[in-house]
C-alpha cells in the first residue's frame, strides 16, 4: 500500500485494539525515564496524552499559546460527551455507538478506529468521575444522560452547557499533579512555529515565546500535535480567537500528509452574525435540540412581516408555523445530524422564510418543552390544577436547570429573553473532520510525529456526531497514545538526550527567522484581520454550506491572488522580540492562506456529496446528498509540495467489513 | 456611541506605564466590549501605531483570558458575566470608559493590559486534582453514587475560570474564592475525601507564597465573580483548614 499503510492490525473488529495491546513493544520504566516527549496543545486531547505519559515515567513538556493549559478552547464545549454505558437501558452498545459514527460521518471513517473509540468511550466515564469530575446526576445520585443529534439512544453525559470545561479541567488537575512531580514542564503562551526533522524522523519543535519573542529550540524523542481545528479559516466560526492551524500546517510542510481538509462542519445552531464588527461566532449547543423545536414561518409574507419588526413570533399561530426538520425527517425530527439541519436551515432562508434583519436566522422555540416540563413538574411537586402561569414558571425553571447558563449566554449577546420569546439561530463553522493524517496508531507520515484530538482526521469521516469530539479527544490521548507511541520508542532507548544543536535545528531556527522578519519588516497598508476578514469570506461564500466547481475554482484563484497580496501589503507594527499579537496573528493568517487553497483543491476534487461536503452538482431529486461510493469511499491525503497548487493527492481506501455502506437516511 | 477611552499602556514589565486617552467614535450598542478594542486595534495599526495589548481567546465568558478592569469593576459594570460577554449597549453616548488590567503583586502586568497569572497555576499544582492514574482500570462510574445536591454544589464550585476577578476585586488582593472553589469540588465528592487535609494544606500553603493578601470577608470577590462562585466556598474551605490543622 505504499506509504499509506493505515496500519490497522488483523483479526475481528472487536478483538483488534486488545489484540494490538497485547502485541506492541513496551519500554521498561527504567528507560521511560531517558525518553523525552512534546505535547503540543493542551486542549483534551493533549491535556490527557500528557498526564498519561508523563504518569507512565516519560519527560513530557506541553506547548499551549494561552497564559494557562486550562485555556484551551476545548474549555468551550459545551452539550456533552458520548459513551456507550448503556446507563439508560435503551440498547446502546459499543457497537451501537460505532454503528452510529460510521454513519453519521457517512462512510468515510476508518472502521477499525471508529470501533476502538467505541470500544474506549465507556473507560473514558470511569476516569473522569474518579478524578472528581462532576457530571450531572439524577435524584438517585447516578450518572444522568441526554440525546444528542443523529442517534436513537441517550447516551451523551454532561455537565450542564458546560462539559468541555469540567472535563478540561479534569486533565488539566491530572497534567497539575504530574507538574507537581517535576515530570511535566509546561510552556505557556509559547507557539510551535515548526517541527525539526532529525534523519527523517520527528525529533523537536521550534517555538516562540510570545512574552519575550525568543526563539527557542526543544529536542524530544517523539512529538504529539494536539493542536486543535482549523475552523477559523473562515474567519468566523465558534472557534476561540487564536484557534489556528500552525503547528499542524508546520508539520505538514515537513512532510506531514494533511487529510481531507474540505470535510467541515457546520453547526445548524449558533447566534446569527448581527454585523461587520463581528470577531466571532457563539455556538447555542446541540442538546438544546433535546427541547428545542426549530421552525420559520410557512408564509412568505409573514416571513417578512418579521423582519420588518411588524410581526413578533409569538404572535404567529401554530398552523402558520414550518417545523421543516420534523416534517422533512420525522424519524429523527429536530435531532437530524448536523449537517442535514444545517442544510435545510439554509434551503428555508435562500428561499425566502429567515427571520431576522439580514433574513440568515430561523428560530430555536422552548415553548412547547416549557408547557410539557411545567406540567409535568407541577404533577410530580402534588400541585392540583395549576394555573398558566405557575405551569410556565415551573417550565422554565426546567430549563434554567439544563440550559441556564446557554440561555444566559445568548441574551447577553442578543438582548432577548429566550424564556419568552424564540431564539435565533443560524449555521455558523464549528469542527474540523479533516486534519493531519494518521494510521491505527495515530503516527502521521513523519515518524515519531503523532497528532491527536481535532487536529487529526481520524475518526469522523465527513460530519461528525454530537458530543463524539471530547470524547475522540480523551481517547487518543488517556488510552491509546499512550500505548501506541511507547511501541515507536521502543527503539529509542539507546539514543540518549536529543541534541538541539545539530543542523537541523539551526535551520529549522534560521527558517522559522526568515518568515518573521519578512513579515514583521513588510510595512504593508493593510491590518493582518483585513486579509483574515477577506479569506473567511471566500470561504465562507464558496467552501461553505454548499459547493460548486465554478465557485471552488475561484475560491482557488481568488485565494491565491489574495497571499500575493497579503505578502506585499501586510503591516505590522511592532518587531519581533517582544510580545507582538499582531506578528502572532499574521504567522497564524499567512498558514490560513495556504490551507484555504488546499481545502478548496480537495473540495474541488471530491465529486460527490457527502457528510458537510456538499457538491451542488451531486444532490437526490429531494436535495439531499448524493454519495458516490463507487469512485471515492477513500480519505484524501495531500502531500505538500510548495504552492498548495501542486500538492500531490494519497489516496487510502476505505474498506468496509463490518458495516453495509448504504444511503444515510434519517426519515 | 461616540466615547472617550483612558487606557492603561505599559511597555513591558519593567516600564512604567501611563494612562493615554484614545477619543473613538462609530461604537454599535451591538458590539461587545472586545470588538470595540478591535475597533480602536485596528485604527490604530492602520496609523502603525501599536495595538493595546489584552489577553482574550473564547469570547463567550468560559476560558477566563480575558481580564479588564473597567471604570473601577473587574469585568465591567454588568453582573455575571465577563468582559468578553459585555456589550457596548451597557453605555451610552458621550461616556468616558477608563480600561486598566487586574491589579495584584501577585499579578505583574506583561504588556499594556495584560498580566502574568501563573502563581493561580501553581496554587492548582500544589494540590487541586485527585490523585488517581489515568491510564484505566477504575471503577464503574455508578458504582460510586453522589447525592445530586452535593454533586451541582461540587458542580458549581468547579465552574470558575480562574480569570482573577475576585482578587482585582479585592482590597487585600486575596485569592480565597479562586482557591476554596477547588478545595469544595473537592471536599464535596467521596472521591476528593481521600486526600482533602493535605489538599487544603498545600494549596492554602502555595497561595500564601504568592503573595496574595489575607480574606477580611468583604464579599467584594462574590460580587465580582463572573461564574457566581459562592462566599460559601470560603467558610468550606476555612472549616476544611481548621480540621486539617487538628490533624496536625
Ligand atoms: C463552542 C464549542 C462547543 C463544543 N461542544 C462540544 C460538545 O458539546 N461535545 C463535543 O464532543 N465536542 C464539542 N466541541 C468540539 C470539541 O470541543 C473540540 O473538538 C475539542 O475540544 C478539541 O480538543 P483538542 O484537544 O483537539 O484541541 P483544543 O482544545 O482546541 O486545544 C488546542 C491546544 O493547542 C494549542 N495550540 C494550538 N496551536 C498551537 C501552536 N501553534 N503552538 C502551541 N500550542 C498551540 C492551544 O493552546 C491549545 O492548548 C465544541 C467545540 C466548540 C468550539
Ligand atoms: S472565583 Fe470567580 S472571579 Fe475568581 S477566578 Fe474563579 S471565576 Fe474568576
Ligand atoms: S475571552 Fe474567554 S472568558 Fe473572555
Amino acid at each position: 500500500m505504499g506509504i499509506l499503510d493505515s496500519k490497522v492490525p488483523s483479526g475481528p473488529l472487536a478483538e483488534k485494539w486488545t489484540q494490538h495491546k497485547n502485541d506492541i513493544n513496551l519500554v521498561s520504566p527504567a528507560n521511560k525515564r531517558n525518553i523525552d516527549i512534546i505535547v503540543v496543545g493542551t486542549g483534551l486531547a493533549g491535556a490527557s496524552a500528557a498526564a498519561t505519559l508523563a504518569e507512565l515515567g516519560y519527560n513530557v513538556k506541553t506547548f499551549c499559546y494561552q497564559d494557562s493549559p486550562r485555556r484551551a478552547h476545548s474549555i468551550a464545549a459545551q452539550g456533552g460527551i458520548n459513551a456507550a454505558k448503556n446507563y439508560q437501558g435503551d440498547g446502546d452498545s459499543p457497537y451501537r455507538l460505532f454503528y452510529d459514527t460510521i454513519k453519521g460521518g457517512d462512510y468515510r471513517s476508518r472502521e477499525a478506529n471508529v470501533y476502538r473509540l467505541a470500544e474506549e468511550s465507556v473507560n473514558i466515564i470511569d476516569q473522569c468521575v474518579a478524578q472528581g469530575v462532576p457530571f450531572a446526576r439524577e435524584y438517585g445520585g447516578l450518572l444522568d444522560n441526554r440525546s444528542f443529534g443523529g442517534v436513537l439512544v441517550s447516551r451523551t453525559f454532561y455537565a450542564k452547557g458546560q462539559t468541555g470545561q469540567q472535563l478540561l479541567l479534569g486533565a488539566y488537575a491530572a497534567m497539575n499533579r504530574q507538574i507537581n512531580r517535576g515530570k511535566i514542564k509546561s510552556y505557556n503562551r509559547h507557539e510551535m512555529l515548526d517541527l525539526v526533522l532529525v534523519d527523517g524522523k520527528a525529533r523537536g519543535i521550534i517555538a516562540r515565546n510570545l512574552v519575550t519573542g525568543e526563539i527557542e529550540r526543544h529536542g524530544a524523542h517523539a512529538v504529539v500535535l494536539a493542536s486543535g481545528g482549523y475552523g477559523n479559516v473562515f474567519f468566523l466560526s465558534t472557534n476561540a480567537m487564536g484557534s489556528n492551524v500552525t503547528a499542524a500546517w508546520r508539520a505538514h510542510r515537513r512532510g506531514a500528509f494533511f487529510a481531507n481538509p474540505c470535510f467541515t462542519q457546520i453547526h445548524p445552531t449558533c447566534i446569527p452574525v448581527s454585523g461587520d464588527h463581528q470577531s466571532k461566532l457563539t455556538l447555542m449547543s446541540e442538546s438544546l435540540r433535546n427541547d428545542g423545536r426549530i421552525w420559520v414561518p410557512k408564509k412568505l409574507e409573514d416571513a417578512q412581516a418579521i423582519r420588518e419588526g411588524k410581526l413578533k413570533p409569538t404572535q404567529l399561530a401554530e398552523e402558520d408555523r414550518d417545523y421543516y426538520l420534523e416534517r422533512r425527517y420525522p424519524a429523527f425530527g429536530n435531532l437530524v445530524p448536523r449537517d442535514v439541519a444545517s442544510r435545510a436551515a439554509k434551503e428555508r432562508c435562500d428561499a425566502g422564510y429567515g427571520v431576522n434583519k439580514t433574513g440568515e436566522a430561523v428560530y430555536l422555540d422552548f415553548a412547547s418543552a416549557i408547557q410539557r416540563y411545567g406540567k409535568e413538574k407541577a404533577l410530580t411537586s402534588g400541585i392540583k390544577d395549576p394555573d398558566a402561569a405557575t405551569i410556565t414558571r415551573l417550565g422554565e425553571e426546567v430549563i434554567a436547570a439544563k440550559y441556564g447558563n446557554l440561555f444566559q449566554m445568548y441574551e447577553k449577546i442578543v438582548d432577548e429573553n429566550p424564556y419568552k420569546t424564540p431564539m435565533m439561530i443560524y449555521p455558523a463553522v464549528h469542527y474540523t473532520m479533516g486534519g493531519l493524517w494518521v494510521d491505527y496508531n495515530l503516527q502521521t507520515t513523519i515518524p515519531g510525529c503523532y497528532s491527536a484530538g481535532e487536529a487529526n482526521f481520524s475518526d469522523h469521516g465527513a460530519n461528525r456526531l454530537g458530543a463524539s469530539a471530547l470524547m475522540q479527544g480523551l481517547a487518543d490521548g488517556y488510552f491509546v497514545l499512550p500505548y501506541t507511541i511507547g511501541d515507536y520508542l521502543s527503539n529509542d532507548i539507546r539514543t540518549g538526550p536529543i541534541d538541539t544543536n545539530s543542523e537541523a535545528f539551526d535551520k529549522a531556527e534560521a527558517d522559522v527567522r526568515t518568515r518573521m522578519e519578512q513579515l514583521v519588516n513588510n510595512k504593508g497598508t493593510k491590518s493582518v484581520d483585513y486579509f483574515h476578514k477577506k479569506l473567511g469570506k471566500i470561504m465562507w461564500d464558496k467552501c461553505g454550506m454548499s459547493r460548486n466547481e465554478a465557485g471552488l475554482k475561484e475560491a482557488i484563484a481568488e485565494i491565491a491572488k489574495l497571499r500575493e497580496e497579503f505578502y506585499t501589503d501586510v503591516l505590522i507594527p511592532g518587531g519581533m522580540d517582544e510580545m507582538n499579537q499582531e506578528l502572532e496573528k499574521a504567522g497564524r493568517v499567512a498558514d490560513f492562506l495556504e490551507l484555504g487553497e488546499l481545502f478548496a483543491k480537495d473540495a474541488l476534487h471530491r465529486n460527490e456529496s457527502c457528510g458537510g461536503h456538499f457538491r451542488e452538482e451531486y444532490q437526490t431529486p429531494e436535495g439531499e446528498a448524493l454519495r458516490d461510493d463507487k469512485n471515492f469511499t477513500y480519505v484524501a491525503a495531500w502531500e505538500y509540495k510548495g504552492e498548495p497548487k501542486d500538492a500531490v493527492l494519497h489516496k487510502e481506501e476505505l474498506t468496509y467489513e463490518n458495516i453495509e455502506l448504504k444511503t444515510r437516511s434519517y426519515k | 456611541m461616540k466615547l472617550l477611552l483612558k487606557i492603561w499602556r505599559q511597555k513591558d514589565a519593567s516600564s512604567p506605564g501611563k494612562m493615554v486617552d484614545y477619543p473613538i467614535d462609530g461604537i454599535e450598542g451591538d458590539m461587545s466590549f472586545l470588538e470595540m478594542l478591535d475597533v480602536l486595534n485596528m485604527q490604530l495599526i492602520e496609523k502603525g501605531d501599536e495595538p493595546v495589548v489584552f489577553d482574550h481567546d473564547c469570547r463567550e465568558g468560559i476560558c477566563g483570558s480575558c481580564s479588564l478592569m473597567i471604570n473601577g469593576e473587574p469585568h465591567g459594570p454588568d453582573r455575571l458575566i465577563t468582559t468578553c460577554q459585555l456589550h457596548m449597549r451597557k453605555f451610552k453616548d458621550g461616556d468616558t470608559i477608563v480600561i486598566e488590567p487586574f491589579r495584584a503583586t501577585a499579578f505583574p502586568v506583561i504588556k499594556d493590559l495584560m498580566v502574568d497569572r501563573s502563581a493561580f497555576d501553581r496554587i492548582q499544582q500544589a494540590g487541586g486534582y485527585i490523585s488517581v492514574n489515568t491510564s484505566g482500570n477504575t471503577v464503574d462510574a455508578n458504582a460510586i453514587p453522589i447525592e445530586k445536591e452535593a454533586a451541582d454544589d461540587s458542580f458549581n464550585a468547579a465552574t470558575c475560570i480562574g480569570c482573577g476577578a475576585c482578587v482585582a476585586a479585592c482590597k487585600n488582593a486575596s485569592a480565597m474564592l479562586f482557591t476554596s472553589a477547588k478545595v469544595s469540588q473537592f471536599a464535596l465528592l467521596p472521591q476528593g475525601r481521600v486526600e482533602a487535609t493535605e489538599r487544603v494544606q498545600n494549596m492554602v500553603r502555595q497561595m500564601d507564597l504568592e503573595g496574595f493578601g489575607n480574606c477580611t470577608n468583604t464579599g467584594a470577590c462574590e460580587v465580582e465573580c463572573p461564574k457566581g462562585i459562592s462566599l460559601e466556598n470560603i467558610a468550606r474551605m476555612n472549616r476544611e483548614y481548621l480540621m486539617a490543622t487538628a490533624k496536625g
